[in-house]
This record gives C-alpha cells, structure tokens and sequence, in this order.
C-alpha cells in the first residue's frame, strides 16, 4: 500500500496528447454503447461532448475512469498509463477526477468532510487511521470552499444543500483532488443561471493547468466555454471541430432536429 | 496521541463514561463484599456472571456496530468469530481440568468417551494460557481476514455478503456438532474446573472476570471510538453512503473494508473468550444462523453508527430476554421479530434515535 503515487508527474505527454481513445467498444448485451469510439484530448485543452440522450458520454466516463471495462480498443492516460489495467483508485491516483452525471457527494458529511476526504494526499488505512489535516491542508480546503462559494455552509450537512451546491461541492471536490485530468459529466443540470455562469468562469479559468472533459446538453453554457466541440452519437464521433462549424453541420442537425 | 484520546469526548461525556465504569467495576464488587446479605442493596453472587454475559453481548454489538453502522456491511455471521473465541478459551479450559474429570484422564472426558486414546494435534498448545491468548487474538482476526479479502475483493456486498456470512455460520455449526470434529459435537465444551488456577465455582473468580470484562468493554470502546471519529472513521461512513465516490477519489475501499472488517472479528473473538468462562459452556448453537442474526438485532435496536447505541441495544434485547425465557418463553422469538419489524419500518435509527429526538438539537461541531 505505499507504492501509492501523492504526485504523479510520470504521464508522459510528450506528443501532446493527455487522453488517448481508440477503437473504443462497449456492449451492453448485444447493444453497442460505445461503436469504435476515437478520441483525443490534448493536454490543458477544454473540451465539449455533446451528443442526444443514450449517445455513450456517460459510458465514455465509465471506461475512462475503470468502471466498465471496453470489450475492444485502448485507452491510454498519457503515453504511459493503460488504463483498461488500472483499478478506478489507481486511475484517480494517477491524476483523472471525474464528476458523476447525477452529483454524488456524501450526504452524511458536513461539506468540509467532503472535501477532507477528496483531498490529494496520502489514502491508506494506515494514515487515515492516524493523521490529521495540516494547517497548510486546512488553508487549501478553506480556498476551495471559496472557489465554490460554501464558505458559509462549511459546517452543513452535504444533504441539506440545494441541487445546485451539491454539483459545486463536487466540483470543489475534484479541485482539492488536483488532478491533470477533469471529467465533469453534466455540471449545470438543476443550476440557476448565475450559477451557470459562475461555473462556466470556473471551468474557463481551469483549463491551462488542467485538461477537462466537458459533457453537457445545455448549449448557451457550451457556446460559452467552448473552443472545440465532439458530437458523439450512437456510441461514436459524429462531428468534430468549432461550435459554428459543428452546430451548421447537416449531419448534426439531423440528429438533434431528426429525433 | 494522548491529547487525540482526550479529544474523543467532552468532559460532561467523559465524566459520564468513568462514573459508570466506576459503578460496575468498584461500586458494584464494593455492595457485594461490604452490605450484607440481608440488605436490599447487597449485590448477590450470580448477579456478576450474568451482567459478565452481558458485557460480553455489549462488545459484539459494538463490533458489530463498526461494520454495519458505520461501514453499511451487514454481517450475519459474527456468531462464527465469537465461538471461535469461546472456543479457544474452552479448550484451554479443558486442558485446565487435568485428570480431574469424570473418567480421571488426561484427555477431556468427551474424547475418552469417543475412545480416543491421543490428543489430536490441533489441541496441542492449548495447556498454555499464553497460547490460548495468542489463539485468541489471532484466529478469529485471521479467519475474517482471509474470509473478507476474498468477499471484497470479488466486490461481494449488501444482502449477498450477508447471504454468504450465513452459510459460512451455519457451515461451520454443522460441522463442528460433527464428533469426529474434535471439539465435543453438539454438547460442546462444558464442565470447567478453573482458570488460571483459580476455581470458576468461586465467587471471586467470577467477580475478577466481570471486572476484566468491563474493563476490556471500555478500552474496546475507547479504540473504536477512536477510529471512528478519525478520518478513516469518515471514509468508512463515506463507502457506507456512496463507494464509487470513494474510490474515484483515489480510496482502496478493499482495503478500507478489509481492515474493519478484520477489526470486528478481533473484538468479537474476545467478546466470546470471555464469556466462555463466565458461561462455562460452548456449544456449536452458538453458530446457529439465528444467533447472528440476533446479534444484528441488539444493533438495530440500540440504533446504528453511534457506538453507545449498540452497548445500549445488547442490553435492552437481552435484558427482554433474561425476562422472556423466565415469563414466557414461547413468545420469545414473536417478540424479537415484531420488535425488529416496528424498530425497522418506524425507528430506523433505535433507540438513540427516539432518545436523540427528546434531546435538543445536535450542534455541529468542527470536525479535527
Ligand atoms: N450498465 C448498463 N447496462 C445496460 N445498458 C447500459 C448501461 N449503461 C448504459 N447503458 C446504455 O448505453 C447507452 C448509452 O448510455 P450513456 O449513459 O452513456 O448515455 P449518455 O450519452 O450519457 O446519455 P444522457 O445524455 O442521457 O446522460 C444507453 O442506451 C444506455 O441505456
Ligand atoms: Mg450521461
């Protein structure tokens, strides 16, 4: 249990690429989720999924982070990291935090709890067991719950917070994990447009230090944080390039006005 | 580290604690030796090795507590890591009996009976109270151990672990009622004569072992306080309420699970070595699938995830018991099904629950 990486600076990124999809494949009794999916996302890009209900984008989480294996194809986390190998706890070691679609916090946790727990540090029983936040650990959670605008509900149960703050408090939950790479399934459902646009300059203002991954059906919130755009349907990419380009698309247009 | 231990409580909750360890490991011995017996206030004799099984009882629930209230795994086997204590403990109190037995052999009398003329090999050691002590706090932890990594690891949960808990509880009964087992069948072990010396017809005997129980309930209860309220104590109540979150943030759940896992059996294990002598009898009933089954009752009653909870859950069904088994025993298990069903569907969080409803307000406090 000590071999656990605190920082891992070993992705090898050296052609530009964080996240590598080929010939992805995944089938749910005969019915294919995801059909030769490929996709690329370069390092410090922000990128969009769109795609109609059943597409394969929460799927395409799933296979990223260990949770459904790929019956074909490859996933690579840098040039190094294979991650159809990799166990969900050694795939977030290795630096990808993901944001469930239907927000999952810890409901019996004060929002500071929650953060204690997703914070990147050490994760084995052992110091669990036995260590406690640092000054420095409590500066840093104090700043997220900044970021997240909970500073006031430090203290609330997870449970008691509105829809809207508990997809923050996840949000803030993939911050203090400090991961390279952020997967954020569905991050404006059931927020208020402020809080939209709060988010939106969130995730605008991570992009750089961090590759993010953004699937969303809420199309003023992608035409405002968006430079490049995926359509995923039928379990593979559909289209692939600018907002503009991709919404004047008739093969889009199909999909999304055909259904 | 003391500092930690010290701030596992306020001062109004730790006075509390100590009065009442006061009160059961000196007041009551004080009224038994000093007030008379005449006197209502006098303490009598069997009163020690019946609150002893009760404490016993108090540290199951309490193991118990740690896996399925806070961790949300329900075991309904347990009753197998407590008779592998008591078992344990029997047989080096059968070895204790020495030739003093109904046949005046070497060999427990159940074995003479089968016509064994050598001990089997898995009793030896067990002359040995150190042995016996290491047995204890091994085998029990050891068998969990194995048992969980296999069940975690395969992500084994909810009712199919419970399922398995109980085949491998009733396994285990059928197979030690077996003779040839070699643990005295389906009468078990029984007729000890004493331990470490001291005869377990005494008194004294009796009382000392009531005393240690207590004491071991408290620092059982002080380590599991303890690591429930650290952060472990928070990732566990975190796999409980959402496991895929906790192990996206970077959590080896298995790990996490295996370790309390392995901890409840370690206390369950000691739990059934003390009663054995308090008892003087173990039995493979004691694995029946019902026995366990009830054990998680005492949790459910007393009210899950507080720990104080199940101390106080153990006490009530089994005092219910104690009354039942005398007034009317046939209605007993009526009684334990109906008390779970309306504990269950109207009072989900037991007793403390009801009693926490009268309180005020809980004040959120920071956690350390
Ligand atoms: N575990 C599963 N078993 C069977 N079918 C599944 C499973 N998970 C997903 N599917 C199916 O795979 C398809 C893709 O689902 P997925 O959740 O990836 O879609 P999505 O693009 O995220 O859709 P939405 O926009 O509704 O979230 C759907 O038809 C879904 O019913
Ligand atoms: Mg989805």
């Amino acid at each position: 249990m000590t071999g656990v990486h605190i920082k891992d600076d070993s992705i090898d990124t050296t052609h530009g690429c964080i996240l590598y999809l080929e010939e992805v494949t995944v089938s749910f009794d005969g019915f294919k989720a995801l059909n030769d999916l490929n996709l690329y996302i370069d390092d410090g890009e922000l990128r969009c999924i769109i795609g109609p209900n059943g597409a394969g984008k929460t799927t395409m989480m799933d296979v990223i982070t260990g949770k459904t294996r790929p019956d074909y194809g490859t996933v690579f986390f840098g040039q190094n990291h294979d991650l159809t190998k990799m166990t969900e706890y050694e795939i977030s070691h290795a630096g990808i935090g993901r944001k469930f679609q239907k927000p999952t916090v810890f409901l019996n946790h004060t929002v500071f709890e929650n953060l204690e727990l997703a914070l990147h540090t050490q994760k084995d029983v052992w110091q669990s067991l036995t260590q406690s936040l640092t000054g420095e650990q409590r500066d840093i959670i104090d700043e997220d719950m900044e970021t997240i605008g909970l500073k006031e509900q430090k203290y609330l149960r997870a449970g008691l917070l509105s829809h809207g703050q508990k997809q923050w408090l996840e949000i803030g939950m993939l911050l203090v994990q400090d991961p390279r790479l952020l997967l954020i399934d569905e991050p404006v459902a059931g927020m208020t447009h402020q809080e939209t646009e709060h988010t939106a300059e969130l995730l605008k203002s991570l992009a750089g230090k961090h590759s993010i991954v953004v699937v969303e059906h809420e199309m003023d919130f992608i035409r405002s944080i968006a430079n490049r755009v995926t359509v995923l349907h039928e379990g593979h990419v559909l289209a692939d390039g600018k907002m503009e380009d991709v919404q004047n698309d008739p093969k889009v247009i199909e999909v999304y006005l055909g259904s | 580290m003391i500092r930690k231990f010290i701030h596992l409580h306020s001062l109004r909750e730790w006075l509390f604690i100590f009065t009442i360890l006061a009160i059961a490991t000196v007041l009551l011995p004080l009224f038994n030796i000093l007030v008379p017996e005449e006197s209502v206030l006098h303490v009598p004799n069997y009163m020690f090795a019946l609150m002893g099984k009760y404490l016993c009882y108090a540290l199951v629930a309490l193991a118990i507590d740690l896996i399925w209230g806070y961790t949300g795994i329900l075991s309904l086997g347990h009753g197998v890591f407590f008779s592998a204590g008591g078992y344990a403990m029997g047989m080096y109190l059968m070895r204790s009996v020495g030739k003093e037995g109904v046949y005046k052999s070497d060999l427990p009398d159940f074995m003479v009976f089968l016509d064994w003329k050598e001990l089997p090999w898995y009793w030896y050691g067990f002359d040995s109270f150190i042995f016996t002590l290491l047995v204890i706090l091994i085998l029990p932890a050891l068998f969990a151990f194995t048992f969980g990594y296999f069940a975690f690891k395969s992500r084994i949960k909810g009712v199919y672990f419970a399922i398995i808990t109980q085949a491998m509880t009733f396994a285990l009964m059928l197979l030690f009622f077996r003779n040839e087992t070699g643990f005295g069948g389906n009468n078990g072990l029984t007729d000890f004569k004493r331990i470490l010396g001291y005869s377990l017809q005494e008194p004294s005997t009796k009382m000392s072992l009531y005393i240690i129980t207590a004491i071991i309930l408290f620092l059982s209860y002080i380590l599991s306080r303890y690591v429930v309220q650290s952060k472990l104590g928070r990732v566990l109540t975190a796999i409980r309420d959402a496991e895929s979150r906790v192990m996206f943030s970077g959590y080896n759940t298995v790990h996490y699970k295996l370790f309390i896992w392995t901890l409840s059996a370690f206390l369950c294990g000691i739990a059934g070595a003390l009663y054995v002598p308090q008892v003087g009898i173990i039995n493979p009933s004691e694995m029946q699938p019902s026995n366990s089954i009830e054990m998680a009752i005492w949790v459910a009653v007393g009210g899950r995830g507080t720990l104080s909870g199940a101390l106080v859950g153990a006490g009530l069904v089994n005092g219910a018991k104690s009354w039942f088994t005398v007034a009317a025993p046939d209605y007993w298990l009526y009684f334990l099904g109906t008390l779970f069903i309306v504990v269950t569907l109207y009072f989900p969080k037991g007793f403390t629950g009801i009693f926490a409803r009268f309180n005020s307000k809980e004040k959120s406090k920071e956690s350390t």
